[in-house]
């Protein structure tokens, strides 16, 4: 209805502002438009409301959201009624504003720009500056014309080298290195010296060449000998470490309870399986490595002889021998040299002697004596080597049962024999051929250690001769020692005089050499194997018996008593048969009839030094040990001479 | 000859070695550290073989270093439950 009031309204006015026109045209009707409603007059003056609101007619009225709170679609109850009718971007700036300056600079600047950019020239610099005036164009001939070289299509062309072939090193400068270096110089230049000598040297090239040759093949095994030996030792000690700890360390302190008593400590047992049925004959020590000992292995037995055997051992490797020399015959004897440490005598049952040398490689003796040589014809018990003759050769003397003291010596690679003297029953008293001068079997002899051409030998018959080397014939002496055959004699280390003889008879003596009998008899309740001098002291001596015992003495502590006596094996079952003591350590070994030989320790009570008096100085030496006898003898000899 | 016989002795003698009571096993290592020849497994041996070599070349770079003519000869280790015995290129494990 408003609208049509408004219409009404409209042509009201279009009719009063049309008045001026009414006085030409009054003659018009009111026009009604066609289309109009036809309203009554009630209709046409009802006042019909209108509300002006500030709603948006054309704005949502029922919105709904959804709220993740409340998980639900909520009606928003508040729409935005801005309705907008018009916009226009203004292009004012306020002129305190940014970038009003900014523009205000352009401005100043835009103009210059504008006028380069005209202008076809590229540096414009200065003309940039200077010209703020626009250029003007003639407006007639005037053109534009830009043109534009070619621009070449961009290509990338990468050309690559091969890198040169790398590798890592590293090294380091030692000491060591240094020296190496040096040393490899050094051979180098003594090369070039030996080619330079010329033809002599090529024969040298072709031997060394095998040789090379060989140590490649026997890299292996040469450099495995000497590892495998280090380590056996090292094993050695770390299964036997007590022992050798108690070798090096163990003193029986108990010993200073036992006011004279000694005795032994069982060390290392030395066995080796070849070797079990056969009994130690002969045993050695190597002077010049105190720790190494020579065993010879064979029989007693008359009736049954098989091979034997030489065996060497050493203190550091108890289990396994050094050496090994089987021999076809048992060896009854044995003897190392003092200076060559690597040649060793040997006297075999069969009458042989030989001469092994522990440098050499094989298994064969260097030198042995045959039939036609002048070996003996029966067991040969005895060796000794003597010192070289006056042509600088070695020479060493057997001695025999069949009754020959032997002296053989190496010239060259033979073995030449002499005979020294032939032990006869009745040699000292007749010379005539009318005697039945039957040969006597020696059995042990031993030369004296300052007097070199002295020696003694003892006989089967129990009788022992002191001879010489230079008289073949007669005896300087003979003593009436034993009721049985002398299994050895020996003489004293210190004292110039004294010498101890043992026998199968039960008894050990200790003589005199001077005098007719002995100083001291010892009787063992046993038949006595072997005898030896300590190299410590000139009153200590070892004997061993067959009933299993060995027997320490000293004189100077007790003349009448072993002052240790130890059963050592087994009483029925072995036998010793020899005892050693070592040069050095205080130690002795003992060899039984099973192929055994055991070490011992001796205790300190057995290696007793001459105590010092008070205020003097303990007196060191061979001297002293020689006083020591000196006086124990002189002590016998008085009552000697007064009952002689 | 000999030759042979020198190896056979070395056999023998590295067979009683590895027979002794005590003696875990043995390992030999050639010069560029490669086992040769061995008694104990295989993990064992390349551990070993590998561990020892450098062991054994700082020792022998430690003994020279001091003084250049000394060398090396043998190497022991002693440890809580094992040791460890090694001359030149040859180990052995007791």
């Amino acid at each position: 209805a408003k609208s049509t009031k408004a219409a009404t309204k409209k042509k009201e006015e279009a009719v009063e502002t049309g008045t001026g026109w009414e006085e030409w045209s009054q003659g018009k009707a009111l026009v009604r438009p066609p289309d109009q409603m036809e309203l009554t007059e009630a209709e046409l003056k009802e006042e019909i409301t209108r509300i002006l609101t500030a709603n948006n007619p054309h704005a949502p009225q029922n919105i709904v959201r959804y709220s993740f709170k409340e998980r639900s679609y909520k009606p928003i109850n508040v729409v935005d009624q801005m309705a907008v009718h018009f916009v226009l971007e203004g292009s004012l700036v306020h002129q305190d504003s940014e970038e009003a300056r900014k523009l205000r600079v352009k401005e100043v600047d835009g103009g210059d720009v504008e006028e380069a950019g005209d202008e076809d020239r590229p540096d414009s610099a200065a003309s940039r500056i200077n010209k703020k005036e626009p250029k003007v164009t003639n407006q007639f001939n005037f053109s534009n014309r830009a043109s534009q070289t070619l621009n070449n299509p961009m290509r990338d062309r990468i050309c690559q080298t091969e890198p040169p072939p790398r590798s890592s090193f590293s090294a380091t400068a030692n000491q060591w290195e240094i020296y190496d270096a040096y040393v490899q110089e050094l051979q180098k230049q003594e090369k070039n010296k030996e080619k330079q000598k010329g033809t002599h040297s090529q024969k040298d090239n072709g031997k060394s060449k095998k040789v090379m040759l060989m140590e490649t093949q026997s890299e292996d095994v040469t450099k495995w000998t000497m590892a495998s030996k280090i380590l056996e030792r090292t094993i050695s000690q770390n299964t036997f470490d007590d022992i050798a700890q108690d070798f090096k360390y163990f003193e029986d302190a108990s010993d200073e309870f036992r006011e004279q008593e000694g005795t032994l400590l069982p060390l290392w047992k030395f066995q080796y399986d070849k070797a079990k049925t056969l009994s130690v004959t002969a045993l050695c020590w190597n002077n010049k490595y105190q720790d190494l000992f020579a065993v010879g292995l064979g029989s007693y037995n008359f009736s049954r002889q098989g091979c034997g055997m030489l065996l060497f051992y050493s203190l550091k490797n108890p289990a396994f021998p050094e050496y090994i020399y089987p021999t076809s015959s048992g060896v009854m004897c044995l003897d190392i040299h003092a200076q060559h440490s690597h040649l060793v005598a040997v006297g075999f049952y069969d009458g042989c002697v030989a001469v092994y040398s522990l440098k050499e490689e094989g298994q064969e003796p260097v030198y042995k004596s045959t039939a036609k040589t002048g070996k003996h014809t029966d067991p040969v018990w005895q060796v000794r080597w003597q010192s070289d003759d006056m042509d600088s050769n070695h020479n060493f003397y057997s001695v025999s049962s069949d009754g020959r003291v032997v002296s053989w010596t190496l010239v060259k690679n033979e073995l030449v024999f002499t005979d020294i003297i032939r032990l006869t029953l009745n040699c000292a008293v007749s010379e005539g051929p009318e005697g039945a001068q039957a040969p006597t079997s020696g059995t042990s002899f031993d030369f004296h250690r300052q007097i070199d051409y002295m020696f003694l030998v003892g006989t089967e018959e129990g009788k022992i001769h002191k001879c010489s080397k230079t008289y073949s014939s007669q005896f300087l002496e003979t003593y009436d020692a034993h009721s049985m055959a002398v299994d050895t004699v020996k003489w004293n280390y210190f004292h110039p005089k004294v010498f101890v003889s043992c026998s199968s008879d039960w008894t050990v003596k200790i003589w005199d050499h001077t005098i007719n009998t002995p100083m001291f008899v010892f009787d063992l309740q046993a038949a006595v194997g072997d005898v030896a001098w300590s190299p410590y002291s000139s009153t200590v001596f070892a004997v061993v018996t067959t009933d299993g015992t060995v027997h320490v003495f000293d004189l100077s502590v007790n003349k009448y008593e072993a002052i240790c006596q130890q059963l050592v094996v087994d009483k029925k079952k072995t036998k010793l048969t020899h005892v050693e003591f070592n040069p050095i350590h205080p130690v002795i070994i003992v060899g039984d009839d099973r192929g055994y030989v055991t070490s011992f320790k001796l205790s300190p009570n057995l290696r007793k030094k001459p105590k010092a008096k008070k205020g003097h100085e303990l007196p060191k030496g061979p001297e002293v040990e020689v006083a020591k006898m000196e006086k124990l003898l002189s002590l016998l000899r008085e009552p000697d001479q007064n009952s002689g | 000859m000999f030759l042979v016989e020198q190896g056979e002795e070395v056999e023998a003698q590295m067979k009683r070695i590895e027979a002794t009571k005590g003696v875990i096993g043995t390992l030999v290592v050639d010069p560029d550290g490669v086992p040769i020849r061995s008694t104990l497994d295989q993990s064992m041996t390349l551990q070993y073989a590998g561990q020892l070599r450098q062991l054994v070349a700082l020792a022998r770079s430690a003994v020279r270093d001091i003084d250049p003519q000394n060398d090396l000869s043998a190497l022991r280790v002693r440890s809580k439950t094992n040791e460890i015995i090694s001359p030149l290129d040859y180990y052995i494990i007791q």
